[in-house]
């Protein structure tokens, strides 16, 4: 038994485990109940495209909520930065050659979203408000300006697909995969950049001085302050990265669709939060775990396609989202709070008879003579 | 860092004066805290002792002023945290010195983080002074701690612990303790005094912040009496005792010193 209880720890210890134990259990229901659809490559390519935007947005959210912070602004940004980007494409394409084109509008719609993200963080740093309440106010701010800018139209840029920055970033790999059919599957390139990105940013929290003064803010801004960490300067930064952040999943959306839409970007909100929950990053902040965003969002992205695909009604779908979400919170909370062990203790003690020795607190009474 | 010097002051603070807005927390503050010397700060809740304690350890800046540590003038209008660990001035207070759901590790480093290119944490070397620490200065020893736990899983005479084994280790010239023992078992309390014993037999100098009157004239060379703003009494150990000094207290306490006055 103390066997059992040292492997629960250990492997309470891997970041991310629980849930990509999830998506795994996940993957091998669907490839039992529609193995038609999850037994091919195709599926798994499609979530591959799908679910980049929403993991990007969910890295950027895992250091904000780590920092005992929130950000409701994201999915105006990403609209917001879509626009930024297809106005420049458009405009400069007309005198330039078209991937600087593309990449002149890449650095301004960065650029615009860092801006927005920079705002919200003086107002929350400087000011004092709330991120709940400013970022709420920015994310119809900006989609505001967003939908005036573009005069409530969308915008095809159909001329992008030749372009370098499109291949760079939405691209395929062709060759890798296994490709019986005839429909050229290849590797979506945005899911790279994704995996990049998960890496990268990994580091930033768990590694960098960045992230550590993030993890202590989120954990008690007054302990932070007087141990020298600037709170006012890092809230700052962190705001404007999920800015950037927000604005690189939205230029990917727009690259990939080839069509820029002023709702782009709208409903992402709480399922780029609940991938966030999902992997293991709480909402009391000071503990932000990148892996399972990673995996949370992969498990977010693959529920609805799966619980399509298995034939039952499309229906059922949120209450299987729900289902799953609050499994996979229930656990990690468990988990990482190091709280298996008493639950195991509970189920042990009700399947008792009475009078095993087992006392009402789950305990076993002290030997005599202790 | 900043050179040492052999100025008989540790610390100087000259006609400091302290306005949050209106309210006058802090006035006309002249202390002196020598080199080797443990100062205990007493007074009624809401006195200013935090705040002066916030001042000098670079937190908040005073409205008006002169601070002067090992007898150089400080600059107050740089002078923050950071500046303040470079001075060789460390605190411990009651609930703030560590980040609870984080790792021993990074509680001994934070805000001062050993780097290597680019701001990244040398993770290595950070663990591996930390668990130094733990073992020669703090004596955690046995007792199922490491570098990785976490701070919540601590007594709060084991955090107060680590959180004075870092000012010791950071080569602390002034270590100031802001109320270290509120709510912590007598056991406990026992532990924090004997850290602050370590500090005077390393040679360096304290200001001790409690409300308990029998700690602080356990461990205090001086005693220093601060009542709404103004330091009213300075008095040493040797011509008190524990009563006289209780007395002492009581009087400010109740306003009788006010109204036998009028
Ligand atoms: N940041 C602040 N803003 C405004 N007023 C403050 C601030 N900090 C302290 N004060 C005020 O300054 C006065 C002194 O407070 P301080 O915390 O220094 O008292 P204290 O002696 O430490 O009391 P205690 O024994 O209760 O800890 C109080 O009236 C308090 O309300
Ligand atoms: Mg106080």
């Amino acid at each position: 038994m103390n066997r059992t209880r040292s492997i629960i720890k250990i492997l309470g210890k891997i970041e991310g485990l629980p849930v990509a134990t999830v998506l795994v259990v996940l993957i091998i229901a669907f490839m039992i109940t529609a193995p038609d659809v999850f037994l091919k490559w195709r599926i798994y390519m499609s979530f591959l495209q799908t679910v980049a935007p929403p993991l990007i947005l969910g890295l950027g959210l895992t250091f904000v909520i780590t920092a005992g912070e929130i950000d409701l602004s994201f999915p105006a940004t990403v609209a917001f930065a879509g626009y930024v980007f297809t106005w420049s494409f458009k405009n400069f394409g007309e005198s330039m050659d078209p991937s600087l084109a593309a990449a002149g509008g890449l650095v301004l719609a960065l650029l615009a979203g860092g801006m927005v993200g920079y705002i919200n963080g003086v107002i929350v740093a400087k000011l004092n408000v709330p991120s709940i309440m400013v970022t709420l106010a920015a994310q119809f701010f900006w989609y505001g300006v967003t939908v005036l800018l573009a005069g409530g139209l969308q915008a095809a840029l159909t001329t992008i697909e030749n372009n370098h920055i499109h291949s760079l970033f939405v691209g395929r790999i062709y060759g890798v995969i296994p490709d019986p059919a005839r429909g050229r599957i290849g590797i979506p390139v945005q899911a790279l950049w994704a995996l990049a990105l998960t890496v990268f940013l990994w580091f930033i929290l768990n590694r960098h001085k960045f992230g550590e003064a993030v993890m202590f803010i989120g954990d008690n801004p007054n302990v932070a302050r007087v141990m020298g960490i600037n709170v006012e300067a890092t809230r700052i930064q962190l705001f404007t990265l999920m800015g950037v952040i927000s604005a690189f999943a939205g230029v990917i959306l727009t690259l990939e669709m080839r069509v820029f839409y002023p709702t782009q970007g709208q409903g992402m909100l709480l399922p780029v939060m609940a991938a966030v929950f999902i992997g293991g990053t709480s909402i009391a902040g000071g503990v932000g775990i990148i892996v399972g965003t990673f995996f949370g969002s992969y498990i977010i992205g693959s529920l609805e396609a799966g619980v399509v695909a298995t034939g039952i009604s499309g229906f059922w779908v949120q209450l299987v989202q729900g289902l799953v979400m609050g499994g996979s919170i229930i656990l990690n909370t468990l988990l990482i709070e190091g709280r298996l062990n008493v639950l195991g203790q509970r189920f042990r003690q009700w399947g008792m008879p009475v009078g095993t020795g087992y006392t009402p607190e789950g305990q076993i009474p002290p030997q005599s003579g202790d | 860092m900043v050179e040492k010097s052999d100025h008989p002051y540790a610390l100087q603070m000259v006609n400091i004066e302290k306005y949050f807005g209106l309210v006058c927390a802090l006035k006309n503050i002249n202390l002196q805290v020598g080199r080797n010397e443990i100062v205990g700060l007493i007074g009624d809740n809401g006195a200013g002792k935090s705040t002066m304690v916030k001042i000098l350890t670079g937190v908040h800046q005073p409205t008006r002023g002169e601070l002067y540590v090992a007898g150089r003038k400080v600059d107050l209008k740089r002078y923050n945290v950071k500046t303040a660990h470079e001075y060789g001035i460390e605190t411990v207070y009651q609930d703030k010195s560590l980040g609870e759901k984080q790792v021993l590790w990074r509680n001994f480093f934070i805000g001062r983080q050993i780097t290597r290119r680019f701001g990244f944490i040398d993770v290595k070397k950070e663990k591996e002074i930390a668990n130094e620490i733990m073992l020669n200065t703090i004596g955690f020893r046995g007792k199922g701690i490491t570098v990785d736990s976490k701070v919540n899983k601590l007594s709060g005479g084991e955090r107060q612990g680590v959180a004075i084994g870092r000012a010791m280790h950071f080569e602390a010239e002034l270590i100031v303790l802001d109320e270290p023992t509120v709510a912590l078992s007598l056991k406990e309390v026992r532990k924090v005094l004997n850290f602050v014993h370590k500090i005077k037999e390393a040679g360096k100098a304290c200001i001790y912040i409690s409300h308990n009157l029998q700690d602080v004239y356990e461990i205090s060379d001086r005693f220093v009496v601060l009542d709404r703003g103004e330091i009213v009494a300075s008095i040493e150990k040797k011509d008190t005792s524990l009563q006289d000094l209780d007395d002492f207290l009581l009087t400010y306490a109740h306003g009788l010193k006010d109204k036998r006055e009028s």
